[in-house]
Protein backbone atom coordinates (compact mmCIF):
# COMPACT_ATOMS: atom_id res chain seq x y z
CA UNK A 1 0.00 0.00 0.00
CA UNK A 2 2.78 2.30 1.28
CA UNK A 3 4.55 2.16 -2.06
CA UNK A 4 1.37 2.47 -4.69
CA UNK A 5 0.40 5.90 -2.51
CA UNK A 6 3.99 7.15 -2.18
CA UNK A 7 4.03 9.47 -4.77
CA UNK A 8 0.60 11.42 -3.56
CA UNK A 9 0.47 10.34 0.34
CA UNK A 10 0.57 13.38 2.50
CA UNK A 11 2.57 13.49 5.30
CA UNK A 12 2.85 15.09 8.54
CA UNK A 13 0.39 18.16 8.86
CA UNK A 14 -1.62 17.27 5.65
CA UNK A 15 -2.29 13.79 7.12
CA UNK A 16 -3.18 15.34 10.58
CA UNK A 17 -5.48 17.97 8.92
CA UNK A 18 -7.37 15.22 6.67
CA UNK A 19 -7.93 13.08 9.75
CA UNK A 20 -9.20 16.42 11.71
CA UNK A 21 -11.84 17.23 8.45
CA UNK A 22 -12.79 13.92 8.59
CA UNK A 23 -13.62 13.66 12.86
CA UNK A 24 -15.19 16.95 11.83
CA UNK A 25 -17.43 15.51 9.35
CA UNK A 26 -18.32 12.49 11.60
CA UNK A 27 -19.26 14.41 14.17
CA UNK A 28 -21.83 16.79 11.89
CA UNK A 29 -23.43 13.36 10.69
CA UNK A 30 -23.65 11.78 13.81
CA UNK A 31 -24.56 14.66 15.84
CA UNK A 32 -28.74 14.20 15.37
CA UNK A 33 -28.04 10.46 16.93
CA UNK A 34 -26.53 11.78 19.72
CA UNK A 35 -28.40 14.00 20.33
CA UNK A 36 -31.53 11.86 20.51
CA UNK A 37 -29.26 9.28 22.56
CA UNK A 38 -28.59 12.36 25.32
CA UNK A 39 -32.42 13.12 25.27
CA UNK A 40 -33.29 9.36 26.07
CA UNK A 41 -31.45 9.47 29.00
CA UNK A 42 -32.79 12.59 30.20
CA UNK A 43 -35.85 13.93 32.50
CA UNK A 44 -38.56 15.56 30.57
CA UNK A 45 -38.23 18.79 32.46
CA UNK A 46 -34.40 18.57 31.43
CA UNK A 47 -35.90 18.76 27.92
CA UNK A 48 -38.48 21.09 27.87
CA UNK A 49 -36.44 23.87 29.68
CA UNK A 50 -34.01 24.68 26.71
CA UNK A 51 -30.72 24.22 26.07
CA UNK A 52 -31.05 20.32 27.08
CA UNK A 53 -27.75 19.23 28.20
CA UNK A 54 -25.47 17.60 25.32
CA UNK A 55 -24.30 14.80 27.70
CA UNK A 56 -26.29 11.84 28.65
CA UNK A 57 -27.80 11.70 32.13
CA UNK A 58 -28.72 8.52 34.21
CA UNK A 59 -32.35 8.21 33.16
CA UNK A 60 -31.76 5.30 31.04
CA UNK A 61 -33.11 2.47 32.64
CA UNK A 62 -36.33 4.62 33.51
CA UNK A 63 -36.92 6.00 29.95
CA UNK A 64 -35.80 2.82 27.86
CA UNK A 65 -38.46 0.69 29.99
CA UNK A 66 -41.05 3.08 29.64
CA UNK A 67 -40.51 3.03 26.16
CA UNK A 68 -40.15 -0.33 25.52
CA UNK A 69 -43.10 -1.57 28.33
CA UNK A 70 -46.03 0.98 28.85
CA UNK A 71 -45.09 3.08 25.63
CA UNK A 72 -47.49 5.86 24.67
CA UNK A 73 -50.57 4.20 22.86
CA UNK A 74 -49.22 0.71 23.33
CA UNK A 75 -45.77 -0.64 24.63
CA UNK A 76 -42.82 -0.23 22.17
CA UNK A 77 -42.55 -4.09 22.74
CA UNK A 78 -45.06 -4.53 20.11
CA UNK A 79 -44.21 -1.69 17.43
CA UNK A 80 -40.84 -3.73 17.87
CA UNK A 81 -42.25 -7.40 17.06
CA UNK A 82 -44.50 -5.93 14.58
CA UNK A 83 -42.16 -4.64 12.60
CA UNK A 84 -39.43 -7.53 13.27
CA UNK A 85 -42.14 -10.13 11.27
CA UNK A 86 -42.73 -7.24 8.48
CA UNK A 87 -39.29 -6.63 7.54
CA UNK A 88 -38.48 -10.55 7.98
CA UNK A 89 -41.95 -11.05 5.88
CA UNK A 90 -41.03 -9.01 3.37
CA UNK A 91 -37.37 -9.92 3.10
CA UNK A 92 -37.69 -13.37 2.84
CA UNK A 93 -40.67 -13.59 0.75
CA UNK A 94 -39.34 -11.45 -1.57
CA UNK A 95 -35.99 -13.90 -2.00
CA UNK A 96 -38.35 -17.02 -2.37
CA UNK A 97 -40.65 -16.07 -4.80
CA UNK A 98 -37.67 -14.24 -6.97
CA UNK A 99 -35.24 -17.14 -6.47
CA UNK A 100 -38.34 -19.82 -8.07
CA UNK A 101 -39.35 -17.20 -10.59
CA UNK A 102 -35.80 -16.09 -11.90
CA UNK A 103 -35.07 -19.81 -12.04
CA UNK A 104 -37.89 -20.66 -14.17
CA UNK A 105 -37.28 -17.80 -16.65
CA UNK A 106 -33.75 -19.14 -17.01
CA UNK A 107 -34.01 -22.52 -16.80
CA UNK A 108 -36.95 -23.33 -18.92
CA UNK A 109 -37.92 -22.09 -22.35
CA UNK A 110 -42.08 -22.22 -22.08
CA UNK A 111 -45.47 -20.47 -23.22
CA UNK A 112 -45.59 -17.27 -22.05
CA UNK A 113 -42.06 -16.87 -21.19
CA UNK A 114 -41.48 -13.38 -22.52
CA UNK A 115 -45.14 -12.19 -22.02
CA UNK A 116 -44.46 -13.10 -18.06
CA UNK A 117 -40.90 -11.91 -17.90
CA UNK A 118 -41.99 -8.36 -18.80
CA UNK A 119 -45.10 -8.64 -16.72
CA UNK A 120 -42.59 -8.41 -13.66
CA UNK A 121 -40.13 -6.14 -15.50
CA UNK A 122 -42.80 -3.36 -15.31
CA UNK A 123 -43.15 -3.79 -11.56
CA UNK A 124 -39.65 -2.58 -11.20
CA UNK A 125 -41.47 0.74 -12.17
CA UNK A 126 -43.82 1.47 -9.52
CA UNK A 127 -43.19 2.39 -6.05
CA UNK A 128 -46.35 1.58 -3.28
CA UNK A 129 -46.32 5.21 -2.70
CA UNK A 130 -47.74 6.12 -6.10
CA UNK A 131 -50.69 3.31 -6.08
CA UNK A 132 -51.51 3.95 -2.50
CA UNK A 133 -55.19 4.21 -2.99
CA UNK A 134 -55.99 1.11 -5.04
CA UNK A 135 -53.40 -0.84 -3.18
CA UNK A 136 -55.62 0.15 0.34
CA UNK A 137 -59.14 -1.33 -1.64
CA UNK A 138 -57.62 -4.38 -2.28
CA UNK A 139 -55.92 -4.85 0.89
CA UNK A 140 -59.23 -4.07 2.63
CA UNK A 141 -61.21 -5.65 0.24
CA UNK A 142 -59.09 -8.92 1.00
CA UNK A 143 -59.88 -7.91 4.66
CA UNK A 144 -56.25 -7.75 5.42
CA UNK A 145 -56.18 -4.25 7.78
CA UNK A 146 -54.48 -4.81 10.72
CA UNK A 147 -53.31 -7.66 9.84
CA UNK A 148 -49.25 -9.00 9.17
CA UNK A 149 -49.92 -10.12 5.57
CA UNK A 150 -51.51 -6.55 4.56
CA UNK A 151 -48.23 -5.51 5.83
CA UNK A 152 -46.07 -7.37 3.64
CA UNK A 153 -47.50 -8.92 0.07
CA UNK A 154 -48.29 -5.46 -0.94
CA UNK A 155 -44.47 -5.02 -0.80
CA UNK A 156 -43.34 -7.64 -2.26
CA UNK A 157 -44.92 -7.39 -5.37
CA UNK A 158 -41.76 -5.80 -7.31
CA UNK A 159 -38.93 -6.96 -9.38
CA UNK A 160 -35.96 -5.95 -7.82
CA UNK A 161 -34.60 -9.07 -6.53
CA UNK A 162 -35.84 -11.50 -9.22
CA UNK A 163 -33.69 -9.41 -11.93
CA UNK A 164 -31.29 -9.74 -9.66
CA UNK A 165 -30.73 -13.16 -9.40
CA UNK A 166 -31.26 -13.86 -13.20
CA UNK A 167 -28.32 -11.54 -13.57
CA UNK A 168 -26.38 -13.66 -11.19
CA UNK A 169 -27.58 -17.38 -12.45
CA UNK A 170 -27.08 -16.49 -16.23
CA UNK A 171 -23.19 -16.45 -15.01
CA UNK A 172 -23.60 -19.88 -13.80
CA UNK A 173 -21.73 -22.44 -16.13
CA UNK A 174 -23.52 -24.16 -18.43
CA UNK A 175 -21.51 -27.29 -18.09
CA UNK A 176 -23.32 -27.51 -14.26
CA UNK A 177 -26.99 -28.08 -15.72
CA UNK A 178 -25.32 -30.20 -18.63
CA UNK A 179 -24.04 -32.52 -16.17
CA UNK A 180 -26.95 -32.25 -13.81
CA UNK A 181 -29.22 -33.09 -17.10
CA UNK A 182 -27.11 -36.22 -18.06
CA UNK A 183 -27.05 -37.38 -14.55
CA UNK A 184 -30.57 -37.79 -14.84
CA UNK A 185 -30.83 -35.14 -12.13
CA UNK A 186 -34.66 -33.29 -11.70
CA UNK A 187 -34.50 -29.94 -12.09
CA UNK A 188 -35.68 -28.94 -8.76
CA UNK A 189 -32.44 -31.16 -7.27
CA UNK A 190 -30.47 -29.09 -9.57
CA UNK A 191 -31.53 -26.28 -7.93
CA UNK A 192 -31.54 -27.29 -4.85
CA UNK A 193 -27.62 -28.77 -4.85
CA UNK A 194 -26.28 -26.26 -7.34
CA UNK A 195 -27.86 -22.68 -7.71
CA UNK A 196 -28.81 -22.01 -4.48
CA UNK A 197 -25.62 -22.62 -2.30
CA UNK A 198 -23.93 -21.13 -5.35
CA UNK A 199 -26.47 -17.93 -4.80
CA UNK A 200 -25.34 -17.91 -1.08
CA UNK A 201 -23.70 -14.48 -1.18
CA UNK A 202 -26.13 -12.96 -3.42
CA UNK A 203 -29.22 -14.17 -1.42
CA UNK A 204 -27.48 -12.95 2.25
CA UNK A 205 -26.46 -9.52 0.77
CA UNK A 206 -30.10 -9.35 -0.85
CA UNK A 207 -31.38 -9.65 2.59
CA UNK A 208 -29.31 -7.17 3.97
CA UNK A 209 -31.04 -4.88 1.65
CA UNK A 210 -34.36 -5.86 1.84
CA UNK A 211 -34.61 -6.22 5.91
CA UNK A 212 -33.54 -2.40 6.32
CA UNK A 213 -36.14 -1.80 3.11
CA UNK A 214 -39.27 -3.27 5.32
CA UNK A 215 -37.93 -2.30 8.83
CA UNK A 216 -37.79 1.49 7.15
CA UNK A 217 -41.49 1.69 5.86
CA UNK A 218 -43.72 4.21 6.61
CA UNK A 219 -46.33 5.08 4.31
CA UNK A 220 -47.56 1.53 4.02
CA UNK A 221 -47.93 0.88 7.64
CA UNK A 222 -49.12 4.44 8.69
CA UNK A 223 -52.42 3.27 5.99
CA UNK A 224 -53.05 -0.11 7.32
CA UNK A 225 -52.98 -0.66 11.01
CA UNK A 226 -55.90 1.69 12.14
CA UNK A 227 -55.06 -0.61 15.54
CA UNK A 228 -52.24 0.39 17.34
CA UNK A 229 -51.48 -3.23 18.46
CA UNK A 230 -50.51 -3.57 14.89
CA UNK A 231 -47.97 -0.15 14.51
CA UNK A 232 -45.24 -1.25 13.49
CA UNK A 233 -42.41 0.97 15.56
CA UNK A 234 -40.99 3.24 12.58
CA UNK A 235 -44.61 4.62 11.97
CA UNK A 236 -45.49 4.29 16.05
CA UNK A 237 -43.34 7.16 16.71
CA UNK A 238 -45.26 10.01 15.13
CA UNK A 239 -48.59 8.36 16.71
CA UNK A 240 -46.77 8.72 20.00
CA UNK A 241 -46.78 13.28 19.37
CA UNK A 242 -50.10 14.27 21.16
CA UNK A 243 -52.19 16.26 19.49
CA UNK A 244 -53.01 19.88 20.26
CA UNK A 245 -51.53 21.54 22.45
CA UNK A 246 -49.84 19.01 24.93
CA UNK A 247 -46.13 18.42 25.56
CA UNK A 248 -44.42 15.74 23.78
CA UNK A 249 -42.85 12.90 25.99
CA UNK A 250 -39.36 13.76 24.47
CA UNK A 251 -37.58 11.14 27.00
CA UNK A 252 -39.93 8.07 25.98
CA UNK A 253 -39.95 9.30 22.03
CA UNK A 254 -36.13 9.58 21.33
CA UNK A 255 -35.31 6.59 23.55
CA UNK A 256 -38.19 4.80 20.77
CA UNK A 257 -36.10 6.52 17.89
CA UNK A 258 -32.82 5.19 19.31
CA UNK A 259 -35.15 1.49 19.51
CA UNK A 260 -36.35 2.03 15.98
CA UNK A 261 -32.71 2.29 14.63
CA UNK A 262 -30.48 -0.47 16.53
CA UNK A 263 -32.07 -3.32 14.39
CA UNK A 264 -31.21 -1.81 10.96
CA UNK A 265 -27.92 -0.70 12.09
CA UNK A 266 -26.77 -3.49 13.48
CA UNK A 267 -27.33 -5.27 10.39
CA UNK A 268 -25.86 -2.71 8.19
CA UNK A 269 -22.67 -2.49 10.48
CA UNK A 270 -22.00 -6.06 11.24
CA UNK A 271 -23.08 -7.63 7.79
CA UNK A 272 -20.91 -4.25 6.05
CA UNK A 273 -19.22 -6.03 3.34
CA UNK A 274 -22.35 -7.79 2.16
CA UNK A 275 -24.44 -4.68 2.41
CA UNK A 276 -22.31 -3.04 -0.08
CA UNK A 277 -22.26 -5.72 -1.94
CA UNK A 278 -26.02 -5.80 -1.97
CA UNK A 279 -26.42 -2.32 -2.31
CA UNK A 280 -24.16 -1.72 -5.73
CA UNK A 281 -25.79 -4.98 -7.22
CA UNK A 282 -29.41 -3.94 -6.55
CA UNK A 283 -28.81 -0.81 -8.35
CA UNK A 284 -26.81 -2.14 -11.03
CA UNK B 1 -28.89 -13.08 -23.17
CA UNK B 2 -30.06 -16.92 -23.01
CA UNK B 3 -29.14 -20.30 -21.69
CA UNK B 4 -28.28 -22.59 -24.10
CA UNK B 5 -28.97 -25.49 -21.70
CA UNK B 6 -32.29 -25.98 -20.67
CA UNK B 7 -34.76 -27.83 -18.78
CA UNK B 8 -37.33 -29.61 -20.10
CA UNK B 9 -40.92 -29.31 -19.33
CA UNK B 10 -43.93 -26.27 -19.01
CA UNK B 11 -45.19 -27.18 -16.10
CA UNK B 12 -42.77 -26.71 -13.26
CA UNK B 13 -41.90 -23.87 -14.27
CA UNK B 14 -45.77 -22.46 -14.45
CA UNK B 15 -45.94 -23.36 -11.17
CA UNK B 16 -42.42 -21.57 -9.99
CA UNK B 17 -43.49 -18.45 -11.48
CA UNK B 18 -46.75 -18.44 -10.26
CA UNK B 19 -46.26 -16.97 -6.72
CA UNK B 20 -44.37 -13.87 -8.12
CA UNK B 21 -46.89 -13.56 -11.06
CA UNK B 22 -49.44 -14.05 -8.96
CA UNK B 23 -48.62 -11.44 -5.84
CA UNK B 24 -47.82 -9.07 -8.61
CA UNK B 25 -51.51 -9.34 -10.21
CA UNK B 26 -53.46 -8.94 -7.17
CA UNK B 27 -51.51 -6.30 -5.68
CA UNK B 28 -49.90 -4.50 -8.12
CA UNK B 29 -51.73 -4.92 -11.90
CA UNK B 30 -55.21 -4.31 -10.27
CA UNK B 31 -54.19 -1.49 -8.37
CA UNK B 32 -52.14 -0.15 -11.48
CA UNK B 33 -54.95 -0.62 -13.44
CA UNK B 34 -57.61 0.84 -10.78
CA UNK B 35 -55.48 3.77 -11.12
CA UNK B 36 -55.53 4.11 -14.16
CA UNK B 37 -59.71 3.59 -14.44
CA UNK B 38 -60.32 5.63 -11.37
CA UNK B 39 -58.96 8.74 -12.80
CA UNK B 40 -61.34 8.99 -15.63
CA UNK B 41 -64.24 9.32 -13.44
CA UNK B 42 -65.33 11.92 -10.74
CA UNK B 43 -67.09 10.31 -7.68
CA UNK B 44 -69.87 11.77 -6.34
CA UNK B 45 -69.50 13.02 -2.47
CA UNK B 46 -71.50 10.34 -0.89
CA UNK B 47 -69.17 7.33 -2.86
CA UNK B 48 -72.42 5.98 -4.48
CA UNK B 49 -71.90 6.53 -8.21
CA UNK B 50 -69.33 8.00 -10.57
CA UNK B 51 -69.46 10.19 -13.57
CA UNK B 52 -67.39 9.72 -16.50
CA UNK B 53 -65.40 12.31 -17.24
CA UNK B 54 -62.80 11.68 -19.67
CA UNK B 55 -59.49 13.35 -19.09
CA UNK B 56 -61.83 16.05 -16.99
CA UNK B 57 -59.07 15.15 -14.01
CA UNK B 58 -56.07 15.63 -15.95
CA UNK B 59 -57.52 18.71 -17.48
CA UNK B 60 -58.51 20.43 -13.86
CA UNK B 61 -55.22 19.35 -12.07
CA UNK B 62 -52.69 20.49 -14.78
CA UNK B 63 -54.97 24.09 -14.82
CA UNK B 64 -54.78 23.68 -10.77
CA UNK B 65 -52.57 26.54 -9.06
CA UNK B 66 -51.83 24.38 -6.05
CA UNK B 67 -50.89 20.95 -8.44
CA UNK B 68 -48.82 23.34 -10.10
CA UNK B 69 -46.81 24.48 -6.86
CA UNK B 70 -46.70 21.24 -5.51
CA UNK B 71 -44.51 20.40 -9.09
CA UNK B 72 -42.44 23.32 -8.28
CA UNK B 73 -42.14 22.31 -4.89
CA UNK B 74 -41.02 19.03 -5.64
CA UNK B 75 -38.41 20.07 -8.36
CA UNK B 76 -36.69 22.38 -5.61
CA UNK B 77 -36.86 19.53 -3.34
CA UNK B 78 -35.19 17.14 -4.99
CA UNK B 79 -32.73 19.22 -6.25
CA UNK B 80 -31.48 20.60 -3.16
CA UNK B 81 -31.69 17.21 -1.67
CA UNK B 82 -30.02 15.98 -4.62
CA UNK B 83 -27.04 18.61 -4.13
CA UNK B 84 -27.03 18.15 -0.02
CA UNK B 85 -26.75 14.71 -0.06
CA UNK B 86 -23.87 14.77 -3.12
CA UNK B 87 -21.23 17.57 -2.41
CA UNK B 88 -20.68 16.61 1.47
CA UNK B 89 -20.54 12.77 0.23
CA UNK B 90 -18.23 13.66 -2.43
CA UNK B 91 -16.37 16.10 0.10
CA UNK B 92 -16.18 12.99 2.36
CA UNK B 93 -15.26 10.29 0.10
CA UNK B 94 -12.27 12.57 -1.09
CA UNK B 95 -10.85 13.02 2.26
CA UNK B 96 -11.54 9.13 3.53
CA UNK B 97 -9.75 8.06 -0.04
CA UNK B 98 -6.70 10.02 0.63
CA UNK B 99 -5.99 8.38 3.90
CA UNK B 100 -4.61 4.80 4.07
CA UNK B 101 -5.15 3.93 7.74
CA UNK B 102 -8.81 4.57 9.57
CA UNK B 103 -10.92 4.83 6.37
CA UNK B 104 -12.59 1.81 8.25
CA UNK B 105 -13.76 3.15 10.87
CA UNK B 106 -14.74 6.52 9.41
CA UNK B 107 -16.69 4.61 6.81
CA UNK B 108 -18.73 2.40 9.70
CA UNK B 109 -19.14 5.87 11.82
CA UNK B 110 -20.53 7.23 8.53
CA UNK B 111 -22.88 4.71 7.23
CA UNK B 112 -24.82 4.54 10.25
CA UNK B 113 -27.24 6.95 8.85
CA UNK B 114 -28.40 4.87 6.04
CA UNK B 115 -29.97 2.56 8.39
CA UNK B 116 -32.13 5.02 9.71
CA UNK B 117 -35.51 5.35 8.83
CA UNK B 118 -36.76 9.07 6.74
CA UNK B 119 -39.35 8.77 9.11
CA UNK B 120 -37.32 8.57 12.59
CA UNK B 121 -34.66 10.88 10.42
CA UNK B 122 -37.39 13.03 10.57
CA UNK B 123 -38.21 12.95 14.48
CA UNK B 124 -34.54 13.59 14.81
CA UNK B 125 -34.10 16.45 12.82
CA UNK B 126 -37.34 17.95 14.35
CA UNK B 127 -36.19 17.68 17.81
CA UNK B 128 -33.24 19.39 17.14
CA UNK B 129 -35.61 22.23 15.20
CA UNK B 130 -38.15 22.14 17.82
CA UNK B 131 -39.74 25.75 18.18
CA UNK B 132 -39.92 24.47 21.93
CA UNK B 133 -37.42 22.58 23.09
CA UNK B 134 -34.86 22.06 19.81
CA UNK B 135 -31.40 22.53 20.88
CA UNK B 136 -30.47 24.10 17.21
CA UNK B 137 -33.34 26.62 17.48
CA UNK B 138 -32.48 27.62 20.98
CA UNK B 139 -29.36 28.79 19.90
CA UNK B 140 -30.32 30.17 16.76
CA UNK B 141 -32.61 32.28 19.32
CA UNK B 142 -29.69 33.61 21.12
CA UNK B 143 -27.71 34.48 18.13
CA UNK B 144 -31.16 36.82 17.43
CA UNK B 145 -32.52 34.56 14.75
CA UNK B 146 -36.12 33.09 15.51
CA UNK B 147 -36.44 29.93 13.95
CA UNK B 148 -40.15 28.90 13.31
CA UNK B 149 -40.66 26.51 10.58
CA UNK B 150 -43.99 26.09 11.41
CA UNK B 151 -44.39 29.69 10.29
CA UNK B 152 -42.25 29.85 7.62
CA UNK B 153 -42.24 28.29 4.43
CA UNK B 154 -39.01 29.15 3.48
CA UNK B 155 -37.63 27.01 6.81
CA UNK B 156 -40.00 24.56 6.51
CA UNK B 157 -38.76 23.41 3.19
CA UNK B 158 -34.74 23.88 4.23
CA UNK B 159 -35.37 21.43 7.55
CA UNK B 160 -37.33 18.73 5.37
CA UNK B 161 -34.38 18.91 2.65
CA UNK B 162 -31.97 18.89 5.30
CA UNK B 163 -33.79 15.44 7.16
CA UNK B 164 -33.93 13.89 3.42
CA UNK B 165 -30.47 14.54 2.71
CA UNK B 166 -28.59 13.35 5.63
CA UNK B 167 -29.30 9.72 5.51
CA UNK B 168 -28.23 9.96 1.35
CA UNK B 169 -24.60 11.49 2.55
CA UNK B 170 -24.18 7.59 3.58
CA UNK B 171 -25.55 6.35 0.62
CA UNK B 172 -23.58 8.49 -1.89
CA UNK B 173 -20.52 8.44 0.34
CA UNK B 174 -20.52 4.76 -0.11
CA UNK B 175 -20.49 5.17 -4.12
CA UNK B 176 -17.94 7.99 -4.32
CA UNK B 177 -15.64 6.34 -2.30
CA UNK B 178 -15.92 3.14 -3.84
CA UNK B 179 -15.70 5.18 -7.56
CA UNK B 180 -11.99 6.61 -6.16
CA UNK B 181 -10.62 3.62 -4.96
CA UNK B 182 -11.11 2.26 -8.37
CA UNK B 183 -9.14 5.48 -10.08
CA UNK B 184 -5.98 4.21 -11.44
CA UNK B 185 -2.63 5.25 -8.71
CA UNK B 186 -0.51 5.12 -11.94
CA UNK B 187 -2.29 8.36 -13.63
CA UNK B 188 -2.71 10.23 -10.55
CA UNK B 189 1.45 9.74 -9.73
CA UNK B 190 1.78 10.62 -13.63
CA UNK B 191 0.10 13.49 -13.12
CA UNK B 192 1.77 14.48 -9.51
CA UNK B 193 5.00 13.67 -11.06
CA UNK B 194 4.05 16.76 -13.67
CA UNK B 195 3.74 18.68 -10.97
CA UNK B 196 -0.08 19.05 -10.65
CA UNK B 197 -1.49 19.78 -6.76
CA UNK B 198 -3.98 18.03 -5.14
CA UNK B 199 -6.88 19.95 -6.40
CA UNK B 200 -5.56 20.44 -9.78
CA UNK B 201 -5.55 16.62 -9.97
CA UNK B 202 -8.72 16.72 -8.63
CA UNK B 203 -10.34 18.95 -11.12
CA UNK B 204 -8.57 17.46 -14.33
CA UNK B 205 -8.15 13.45 -13.80
CA UNK B 206 -10.90 12.21 -10.71
CA UNK B 207 -14.03 14.60 -11.03
CA UNK B 208 -14.27 13.45 -14.92
CA UNK B 209 -13.36 9.41 -13.78
CA UNK B 210 -16.21 9.62 -10.99
CA UNK B 211 -18.95 11.37 -13.78
CA UNK B 212 -20.74 8.12 -14.60
CA UNK B 213 -21.32 7.39 -11.03
CA UNK B 214 -22.16 10.88 -10.28
CA UNK B 215 -24.72 11.04 -12.83
CA UNK B 216 -26.06 7.21 -11.72
CA UNK B 217 -26.25 9.14 -8.04
CA UNK B 218 -28.21 12.12 -9.52
CA UNK B 219 -30.58 9.91 -11.49
CA UNK B 220 -30.82 7.77 -7.61
CA UNK B 221 -31.46 10.26 -5.82
CA UNK B 222 -33.63 12.58 -7.44
CA UNK B 223 -36.05 9.12 -7.49
CA UNK B 224 -35.45 8.96 -3.59
CA UNK B 225 -37.00 12.81 -2.82
CA UNK B 226 -39.52 12.02 -5.38
CA UNK B 227 -41.08 8.83 -3.84
CA UNK B 228 -39.31 8.01 -0.39
CA UNK B 229 -39.15 10.86 1.38
CA UNK B 230 -42.97 10.71 2.37
CA UNK B 231 -41.90 9.90 5.94
CA UNK B 232 -39.60 13.00 6.50
CA UNK B 233 -42.20 15.32 4.99
CA UNK B 234 -45.10 13.64 6.92
CA UNK B 235 -43.59 13.76 10.60
CA UNK B 236 -41.85 17.35 9.98
CA UNK B 237 -44.71 19.40 8.13
CA UNK B 238 -47.67 17.32 7.29
CA UNK B 239 -47.19 19.23 3.75
CA UNK B 240 -47.43 22.98 5.74
CA UNK B 241 -47.26 25.80 6.18
CA UNK B 242 -49.72 26.72 3.13
CA UNK B 243 -48.44 23.82 1.60
CA UNK B 244 -44.84 24.78 1.14
CA UNK B 245 -43.80 21.39 1.31
CA UNK B 246 -46.14 19.29 0.01
CA UNK B 247 -44.07 17.31 -2.91
CA UNK B 248 -46.31 15.12 -5.59
CA UNK B 249 -46.18 11.75 -3.58
CA UNK B 250 -47.32 13.94 -0.33
CA UNK B 251 -50.45 15.20 -2.08
CA UNK B 252 -51.31 11.91 -3.83
CA UNK B 253 -51.93 11.12 -0.46
CA UNK B 254 -53.69 13.94 1.67
CA UNK B 255 -56.14 14.28 -1.45
CA UNK B 256 -56.80 10.33 -1.60
CA UNK B 257 -57.18 9.89 2.28
CA UNK B 258 -57.46 12.99 3.63
CA UNK B 259 -59.48 14.75 1.05
CA UNK B 260 -60.73 10.89 -0.02
CA UNK B 261 -60.91 12.91 -3.70
CA UNK B 262 -60.31 10.12 -5.60
CA UNK B 263 -60.72 10.84 -8.89
CA UNK B 264 -57.83 13.06 -8.65
CA UNK B 265 -55.68 11.39 -6.33
CA UNK B 266 -55.88 8.34 -8.94
CA UNK B 267 -55.17 11.12 -11.73
CA UNK B 268 -51.91 12.24 -10.23
CA UNK B 269 -51.31 8.53 -9.20
CA UNK B 270 -51.15 8.50 -13.31
CA UNK B 271 -49.23 11.67 -13.80
CA UNK B 272 -46.44 9.99 -11.13
CA UNK B 273 -46.45 6.89 -13.35
CA UNK B 274 -45.48 8.73 -16.10
CA UNK B 275 -42.30 10.43 -14.14
CA UNK B 276 -41.15 6.70 -12.51
CA UNK B 277 -41.32 5.28 -16.18
CA UNK B 278 -39.32 8.28 -17.82
CA UNK B 279 -36.83 8.06 -14.70
CA UNK B 280 -36.47 4.67 -15.17
CA UNK B 281 -35.91 5.02 -19.07
CA UNK B 282 -33.12 7.12 -18.02
CA UNK B 283 -31.64 4.81 -15.32
CA UNK B 284 -31.56 1.92 -17.33
CA UNK B 285 -30.10 3.70 -20.60
CA UNK B 286 -27.03 4.73 -18.27
CA UNK B 287 -26.94 0.94 -16.94
CA UNK B 288 -26.98 -0.36 -19.97
CA UNK B 289 -24.28 1.59 -21.00
CA UNK B 290 -22.23 0.84 -17.97
CA UNK B 291 -22.76 -2.96 -18.42
CA UNK B 292 -21.06 -2.54 -22.04
CA UNK B 293 -18.03 -1.44 -20.80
Amino acid sequence: MAQTHGMVEKRGVGIWLTHAFMILGVLVIFFPIWLAFVASTVTQPEIVRPPMPLWPGDQFWENYSAALFSGVNVPVATMLFNSLVMALGIAIGKIIISLLSAFAIVYFRFPGRHVFFWMIFITLMLPVEVRIVPTFEVVAGFGMLNSYGGLIFPLIASATATFLFRQFFLTIPDELAEAARVDGARPMRFFWDIVIPMSRTNIAALFVILFIYGWNQYLWPLLITTDPEMNTIVMGIKQMFPSGDDVAEWPVIMATSILAMIPPVIVVVSMQRLFVRGLVDSEK
Amino acid sequence: MEKRVTFRGWMLPLLLIAPQVLVSAVFFFYPAAQAIWQSLFIPDPFGLSSQFVGLGNFEFLLGDKFYRAAFVTTAVFSLLVTLCSMIPALFLAVIADRLIKGSGVYRTMLIWPYAVAPAVAGVLWLFMFNTRVGVVSWYLGQLGYDWNHVLNGGEAMGLVVVASAWGRISYNFLFFFAALQSVPRSVIEAAAIDGAHFWRRFFTIVLPLLSPTAFFLLVVNVVYAFFETFGVIHTITGGGPQQSTTILVYKVFSDGFVGQDLGSSSAQSVILLVVVGLLTVIQFKYVEKRVHY
